[in-house]
């Protein structure tokens, strides 16, 4: 019991510093740490992360039912802990430092090489909630419905700008109306 | 110019006389957090640190988040730290998170209850679902959308491939990833005497705010 908070708490204080370029890029880590080393389920992990997506500010506030699904109330503060605290202290102390390196070269050759793989692990959080998303998790068949929602927010996004929130709603009202 | 005003404040965006309330930090935060339904908390940030309170100029703005993104982290997150710290050091920092964070966690833990209640019920799983799908797409874009530049010129689309298949195809733990990428990328873009800096990419220098209201 005791252990498990332990547990959890040193896995999300890793994905925590590990998300270069936001939340996103830690999907797969996350996925991967709480359905293998956890007892989540993809199903609840796909839940949990459909919840965040309702909800107003950051959406990777999530991780608290991460918590709370593992080990209650105490498991959503320590997982909510261990995962912003680190960041913020992280920031912190380069809010401080960052007049220092202002004039390094190499401040720009760190943003600039990094840019890149940020935006990597970004398609790879985008490839993990449609892994989990648009095929059926029993058989792994595609699921047509799921496939057509995400196609046509992605086609509605690139043409103009809407508030994604409304779309997220509209694409949970659809499978309701029309997935199986 | 008198020599008290800060450099960067104009007629429209003054600089407050008085050092902000920590009250203030937390209020200014808790809306931003409170309203910013749909994700993209760094636009409405914007709006509520820039064109609400005042308390940064579009140039502090942008280099707080330059900032915010070269750090692990949530952007959001990152820059509340960044802007509470300057207005009130750590204290502001600290309300800033907590206020931006609050509405978003009572209600992710609420609607998490109902959920836990409501686990066998078909209609709430498929719109749980259905909004995973929407999900999916709006990733997708937003991805687009963030790598216009990297997805168009070379080396960057490589680095953007090679982390996508190493995290995803590979599996390859996201710590080694970071390590081997990351490190090649960096040396991709060391410093090089012969080649100057290029321009686009330093479009802001921290400056003036950290004259002005600082503790």
């Amino acid at each position: 019991m005791n252990w498990q908070l332990v547990k959890l708490a040193l896995v999300f204080m890793m994905l925590s510093v590990l998300a270069v370029g936001g939340g996103t890029a830690v999907l797969p880590e996350m996925e991967h740490a709480t359905i293998h080393w956890f007892n989540l389920t993809d199903r609840q992990f796909r839940d949990i992360y459909s919840i965040g997506q309702v909800a107003p500010g950051p959406n990777m506030l999530m991780v608290l039912l991460i918590g709370y699904r593992l080990a209650g109330a105490i498991g959503a503060a320590v997982v909510g802990v261990a995962f912003f605290l680190p960041d913020c202290i992280l920031t912190l102390a380069a809010n401080r430092l960052w007049i220092r390196f202002a004039g390094s070269p190499w401040r720009q050759s760190v943003q600039q090489g990094m840019a890149p793989v940020a935006i990597g692990l970004m398609f790879s959080g985008t490839w993990a909630i449609a892994k989990l998303s648009l095929v059926h998790v029993v058989n792994q068949t595609p699921d047509f419905a799921a496939i057509g929602i995400a196609a046509v927010v992605t086609i509605v996004l690139l043409w103009r700008h809407i508030n994604p929130g409304i779309l997220v709603l509209l694409g949970g009202t659809a499978y309701v109306l029309v997935g199986r | 110019m008198d020599s008290a005003t800060p450099p960067s404040s104009t007629a429209n965006n003054p600089a407050p006389a008085t050092r902000v309330a920590l009250s203030q930090i937390f209020k200014v935060f808790f809306m931003a957090g409170a309203v910013s339904f749909g994700g993209g908390v760094v636009a409405y940030l914007r709006e509520y640190l820039v064109r609400g309170s005042g308390w940064l100029s579009d140039e502090d703005f942008m280099s707080a988040l330059e900032i915010s993104e070269t750090l692990p982290g949530l952007n959001s997150v990152n820059i509340a730290v960044i802007t509470g710290d300057d207005l009130r050091g750590v204290p502001g920092a600290a309300v800033a998170v907590g206020g931006l964070m609050l509405p978003g966690a009572v209600i992710v833990m609420a609607l998490g209850l109902l959920w836990d209640q409501s686990r066998h019920n078909v209609t709430v799983s498929h719109f749980l679902l259905g909004i995973a799908a929407a999900a999916a797409g709006l990733l997708l874009v937003v991805s687009l959308q963030l790598g216009k530049q990297q997805l168009a010129r070379m080396p960057d689309l490589a680095i953007v491939i090679a982390t996508f298949v190493a995290v995803s195809i590979l599996k390859l733990s996201l710590a080694i990833v970071l390590i081997v990428i990351g490190t090649v990328a960096i040396w991709l873009y060391r410093p090089h005497p012969a080649r100057p800096p290029a321009p686009e990419h330093l479009p802001f220098h921290r400056g003036p705010r950290h004259n002005h209201y600082r503790r």
